[in-house]
């Protein structure tokens, strides 16, 4: 250590005079993500997923599956990405969701690391909208990422064309990209508010892998709960069933009612696990580290 | 820093037991105690880290509860080991911390780390750090604030003793500089050597407060006393009125008494016809007046009749 070398700049008292702004934190939160293996466990299953999917449904005959769209799967690309929001609703976009925001306060206790940036000038309110909007820049990007590759991919192995809507209307190509786009939008809705359940869960258990488990483990109980006879009333509410809202924008006109049902059932479970979230992150001992 | 009546309880468990510190602008302030006394749970709730069960703390007026991350403006440090994210480099963690102080600290960053001599390593990654580099990058952490106040939690542990010599250095100069340091340390000769005033916790509670000459002097009330005939010299001792404990201790005698005391039994031994050769105090070493509050009755004087007279006692319920 230089002990005796002149720093006067280090000393001296300062005052803050700009405080940085949660804006500044969300760009570390982001920075910290793509330092991270875990980021890329999430994101690259987002691309590797589609690409299996593109590949096994390139190397089969017949239609893919019981989906919709699974009969078009190799007559345009727009049914490729469709068909995966099908398929990946089950645990694939869960995961992705979950990984990150399971983790991104977790991870904070198990390196000791939340003392270090709740001693510097932001508040902890800031550092929690940081996170959360962390999470849900990742979440989104996961979400597009495989819609992307998946896109790609089937253009790649049978061209972009027009897409037969479930309503049975023939739509452009163009207008069918543009619909697909809104479907991933819808679709994003459950996905945050997974990242939200999972971001609670990071916050009460303080464990990593107790959150990302914990939260595939909620919409796997959700999804039983709804086949237990008696409780299929319950169905409507359950966070799986907002997974299939998207179906809404593949209709001409476009049906609203499943769309705006999923954002607010989707609200009533996203807006308290992250009130939950920030008040045991702000009132929090940080005893560890 | 100012606390007053600090308590932090975890169910049946007081850790901090209405706690009062006071750090002074210009102090090198040693806290001290054994493990698990209290220190870093106070200190954590000086940083903001933790919610006190009652009391408060302020910095430079503002309490950290009360007025967030505002109250921590000035201040700078950490508790415990100093942490940082393995998988960025020193450097990305520095980037980082600064951009969440604001206000120019990003321009700190290379003199921060050629303060503590990182520059050739700050490109690597800190999961790579040895333990004497984590500590060294947490004090550059800190000084990129800028602080007046630096509060230090055993920053030397883990340190070889040639940065723990640097670190002693590099915390002399800061002090020098007009940087107010809170030094909790288990290194008692580094506490002896470096601050002006301590506080001693034991169990939750402060049994000293105040400055070290002080609570030196509190066990300074022993003398030792050579003379030219120390059996005439014994009994001048006991027959002078205000001397304590007066013992032959085999190289001259030993006793306890009050300074004006003392000053007559000069007179005395004068007038008795004897020459004093040596008169002196018998001073304790900081680690024995640590050992007496923290293992004995929380009392620092050493013959039991003068305790804490000049500073704060807060310990022991009698």
């Amino acid at each position: 250590m230089s002990a005796t070398g002149a720093a006067p700049a280090l000393t001296g008292g300062a005052r803050i005079g700009r405080r940085p702004g949660t804006l500044t934190v969300l760009r570390w939160e982001l920075r910290k993500l793509r330092a991270q293996k875990r980021t890329y466990l999430g994101l690259g299953a987002a691309v590797v997923f589609p690409l299996l999917f593109v590949v096994l449904s390139a190397s089969r005959h017949g239609h893919g599956g019981d989906s919709v769209f699974g009969s078009y799967v190799r007559q345009t690309s727009l049914a490729t990405p469709l068909l995966l929001l099908d398929f990946g609703s089950a645990f694939l976009f869960p995961l992705i969701a979950a990984l990150v925001s399971g983790d991104i306060l977790a991870t904070e206790d198990q390196n000791g690391t939340l003392k270090t940036i709740l001693t510097r000038s932001v508040d902890r309110g800031q550092v929690f909208a940081g996170k959360l909007l962390a999470a849900a820049v990742y979440t989104t990007a996961g979400l597009f990422t495989a819609l992307l590759t998946a896109f790609v991919a089937a253009t790649i192995a049978w061209g972009l064309h027009p897409i037969i809507t479930l309503s049975g209307t023939l739509v452009t190509s163009a207008e069918g990209l543009k619909l697909v786009v809104f479907a991933y939008l819808v679709y994003l809705i459950p996905m945050l508010t997974l990242a939200a359940i999972a971001l609670m869960l990071s916050a009460v258990t303080r464990n990593s892998a107790a959150s990302v488990v914990g939260a595939l483990v909620f919409t796997l109980l959700e999804e039983l709960t709804s086949i237990i006879p008696g409780l299929g009333g319950l169905q409507p509410y359950m966070l799986p069933t907002q997974f299939q809202a998207w179906q809404g924008f593949l209709r001409v006109p476009t049906d609203w009612a499943p769309i705006g049902h999923a954002a607010w059932v989707c609200g009533l479970y996203a807006v308290p696990a992250a009130v939950i979230a920030y008040l045991v992150f702000l009132r929090r001992d940080v005893t560890g580290g | 820093m100012r606390a007053r009546g600090l308590v932090k309880r975890y169910d049946e468990i007081v850790a901090v037991d209405h706690v009062d510190l006071t750090v002074r602008a210009g102090d090198v302030y040693g806290y001290l105690g054994p493990n698990g006394a209290g220190k870093t749970t106070s200190l954590r709730m000086a940083l903001g880290l933790i919610t006190p069960t009652e009391g408060s703390v302020t910095l430079f007026g503002r309490d950290p509860q009360r007025d967030g991350a505002r109250a921590l403006d000035g201040v700078a440090g950490f508790v415990e080991a100093p942490r940082f994210y393995p998988y960025l480099s020193g450097a990305v963690n520095l980037r980082m911390l600064a951009a969440l102080d604001g206000d120019g600290a990003g321009s700190r960053i290379d003199a921060a780390l050629a303060t503590v001599d990182l520059t050739d390593r700050a490109r690597h990654k800190v999961g790579g750090y040895s333990h004497g580099m984590r500590q060294r990058l947490g004090i550059a952490a800190a000084l990129l604030r800028a602080p007046r106040l630096l509060i230090l939690d055993e920053p030397a542990t883990g340190l070889d003793p040639a940065g723990m010599r640097d670190m002693r250095l590099l915390i002399r100069r800061l002090a020098s500089e007009g940087i107010t340091v809170l030094l909790s340390s288990h290194q008692l000769t580094e506490v002896e050597e470096l601050c002006d005033r301590v506080a001693i916790i034991q169990r939750g509670r402060v049994v000293f407060e105040g400055a070290l000459t002080d609570l030196k002097h509190t066990a300074a009330n022993g003398y030792h006393l050579r003379t030219s005939d120390d059996a005439v010299a014994l009994a001048v001792c006991r027959a002078q009125a205000g001397l304590h404990d007066v013992r032959d201790g085999g190289d001259g005698l030993q006793f306890s008494a009050a300074e004006p005391d003392v000053e007559q039994l000069s007179i005395s031994l004068i007038e008795a016809g004897v020459a004093i050769r040596a008169l002196a105090p018998q001073t304790a070493s900081l680690e024995e007046l640590f050992f007496r509050l923290t293992e004995g009755d929380g009392r620092a004087d050493p013959v039991g009749t003068g305790a804490l007279a000049n500073g704060h006692a807060g310990g022991q319920a009698p």
